[in-house]
């Protein structure tokens, strides 16, 4: 993956070695900027964006419909009961928070690998782990029952005497959360910051002046800004590294800890890990794809950035697949019969179709990214997408429902359906995704402007006769 | 020393990264301390030519995330071991492999907190108002301009001498910035 722009005296596009450049060909400082922030400074709102827009909308008011006549009944319009009390909420919550992680993956961890072709990319993914953390939040908060006493997840000093248990990964699942919520925003933040100064300065409208003026707080582009700014944004970078791994590492101890068979297993944490990240690129061609060719941003968000976002898939994938083969092997080998017959009750059992779909949909489809055909053909690449994403909604579903149904006595087993509110607080939470999308992509800069600006060649300050030049003219 | 009220300083406009790295050294040679350079993007070598080469925000995000282990882990132990302790089959009330995931997220949050707010306030940030943002051009700044501004509180600012300086530097435009 070493596609990056070649040196200053090699034009970006024409980088000799036959990859595809990370930048068309062509453009200047300028070009690029109004490029981005023409989007944002357009007058006129495109047809399309108001129809997305308004779908989106419609399921996010489904969501809040869903929400109010949760409050007013209680979890039980869901499938719930015992002995599956987790359901669609902790099925919901793990996809979502597991699409997250792509958006730092990208933002940090490859920025820390000098991987240029992020640039194009990283806003808009951190932009949808933002969003698809608050997606994944409203899960547990809801399925508390009286989500209006979420504040007892937290140690305050209360005149019921009492503390939170340490000991529980449910409340280190609300630690991870909360600080890979606040962290994600800060760093977005912190990125937006130099591109709301450019905004403010070249919108017309009084109100965007203001508003966007507000939010750059006062940001002049000063090098020694620049300097701090930029260690600022490599140390955060470097904090949500470890973050990202450990906040899916923690999710997953919310079932390795417990000592139910099919959950009780130490290759949980990496597994969910990579199957985090193939999820959440998933995303990010499902939404690059479709941005880039309705906006003309095929010079920003090129070839390079959809292959290698397919590449790193099919890796992840891999993994994942590793995953499911080691769940298998040492189910059935533990010698222990809970554990083998978990296992076989997975695969076998009443939910056994699921476990198939999940082995086609997310280990056996994805290994059409091996054919560079595919990687290179964008509508196909966002077919293979789709079906990622599904095919880790359902390994969440196999993982949360298999093992939860049938226990260690037989009496107490039981079946699980969703109900109606179940899918409609699921395809609430996609609306409510999307059209926090939307209004991103129209008032903010969904590609980084000042990023972008030094991939160009002529951003290099050239240590040649050009400088003595400059030198000698005083 | 000359004292020119209702001017903050001259602020020059160069076409590229290159020409404003040069004119930086050169007003550094002539012995100019007090001056800034405004780019739309970072340029690396811009802050080594203004002699800027250390920050002391990496010093204070490791004693945020400092702060926040230990806070962390106290918080833990007070509420595990001391105000509300449970036995649980005679286990430890100290377990501290269990306390580990919190007090790494709040190593975590702490210290990205203390960068973020660290870097606003060494900054100067938020700042609505600056002498800059009454020069027209000075937008460019945000897009494809490089600027350089020699301060009228420099020691050696001479508002027709530095003008005559920054004019041989070979930039688009001079203009004078008002206070």
């Amino acid at each position: 993956m070493e596609q990056e722009t070649a040196g200053p005296e090699a034009r970006p596009g024409a980088t000799g070695d036959g990859a595809p450049p990370v930048i068309g060909p062509g453009y200047t400082f300028r070009s690029v900027e109004e490029k981005i922030s023409s989007i944002t400074l357009a007058r006129r709102t495109p047809r399309g964006w108001w129809i997305g827009f308004a779908i989106s909308f419609t399921l996010a008011m489904v969501m809040l419909y869903t929400i109010c006549y949760l409050l007013l009944k209680g979890v039980g319009i869901w499938g719930i009961n015992i002995p599956v009390a987790w359901g669609f909420a902790i099925v919901n919550f793990v996809w979502w928070i597991g699409i997250g992680h792509a958006g730092t993956l990208i933002s940090a961890i490859l920025l820390l690998l000098h991987q240029k072709w992020r640039t194009s990319i990283n806003r808009f993914a951190e932009a949808m782990t933002l969003f698809a953390v608050a997606c994944a939040g409203l899960f547990p908060l809801l399925h508390m029952g009286r989500p209006w006493f979420f504040y007892w997840l937290f140690p305050y000093p209360n005149t019921m005497e009492i503390w939170p248990q340490f000991r529980s990964p449910l409340i280190w699942d609300v630690f991870a959360v909360s600080t890979y919520g606040t962290v994600s925003l800060l760093f977005w933040y912190v990125g937006l910051i130099p591109d709301l100064a450019t905004i403010r300065d070249h919108t017309k409208s009084r109100f965007g002046q203001i508003g966007y003026g507000i939010l750059a707080m006062g940001w002049r582009g000063s090098a020694y800004h620049w300097k701090r700014y930029e260690v600022t944004y490599l140390i955060l970078a470097g904090l949500a590294t470890p973050l990202v791994v450990s906040v899916h590492t923690v999710v997953s101890f919310d079932f390795a800890v417990a000592i139910l068979p099919g959950w009780h297993s130490t290759i949980f944490p990496p597994y969910f890990v990579a199957g985090a990240i193939y999820s959440g690129f998933a995303m990010v061609l499902v939404l690059a794809i479709p941005l880039r060719a309705f906006y003309g941003l095929e010079d920003f968000i090129t070839q390079v950035h959809l292959q290698n976002m397919a590449k790193i898939m099919l890796a992840t994938g891999l993994v994942v697949g590793y995953g499911y083969g080691i769940e298998a092997f040492m189910g059935l080998y533990s010698g222990n019969i809970y554990e083998k017959y978990s296992q076989i009750n997975r695969m076998f059992g009443p939910y056994g179709v699921y476990y198939w779909a999940l082995i086609t949909v997310n280990v056996a489809i994805p290994q059409v990214l091996w054919l560079k055909r595919v990687r290179s053909n964008p509508p196909f690449l966002f077919v293979v997408a789709l079906v990622v994403l599904s095919g880790m909604w359902l390994e969440r579903y196999v993982i949360v429902i298999t093992s939860l149904h049938r226990d260690y006595l037989p009496s107490s087993w039981g079946m699980y359906s969703p109900t109606v509110w179940d899918w409609s607080m699921f395809l609430g939470t996609i609306g409510f995704f999307f059209a926090l999308m939307f209004l991103f992509i129209r008032f903010l800069p969904m590609i980084s402007i000042a990023e972008m600006q030094t991939l160009l060649p002529e951003s290099r300050v050239q240590h040649d006769d050009h400088a003595g030049a400059a030198q000698e003219a005083h | 020393m000359a004292t020119y009220p209702g001017l903050y300083g001259l602020l020059a406009e160069f076409e590229t990264p290159t020409a404003l790295v040069a004119a930086v050294h050169s007003a550094r040679q002539t012995g100019y301390t007090r001056m800034d350079a405004y780019s739309p993007f970072p340029i690396e070598e811009l802050a080594d030519a203004l002699g800027f080469r250390w920050t002391k925000l990496p010093l204070l995000i490791l004693l945020g995330g400092i702060t926040g282990a230990v806070s962390a882990y106290a918080l833990q132990y007070y509420c595990a071991v001391i105000s509300y302790p449970v036995n649980v089959g005679g286990r430890p009330l100290n377990s501290w492999p269990s306390f580990i995931p919190v007090t790494f997220e709040l190593i975590i949050l702490f210290a990205s907190l203390t960068a973020v707010f660290g870097l606003l306030a060494l900054c100067g940030l938020p700042m609505p108002y600056h002498p800059l943002f009454h020069v027209p051009r000075f937008a460019r700044a945000t897009r494809d301009g490089f600027f350089l501004c020699i301060e009228a509180a420099d020691p050696r600012f001479d508002r027709a001498a530095t003008n005559q300086f920054l004019a041989g530097l070979n930039p688009r435009e001079v203009s004078e910035v008002p206070q």
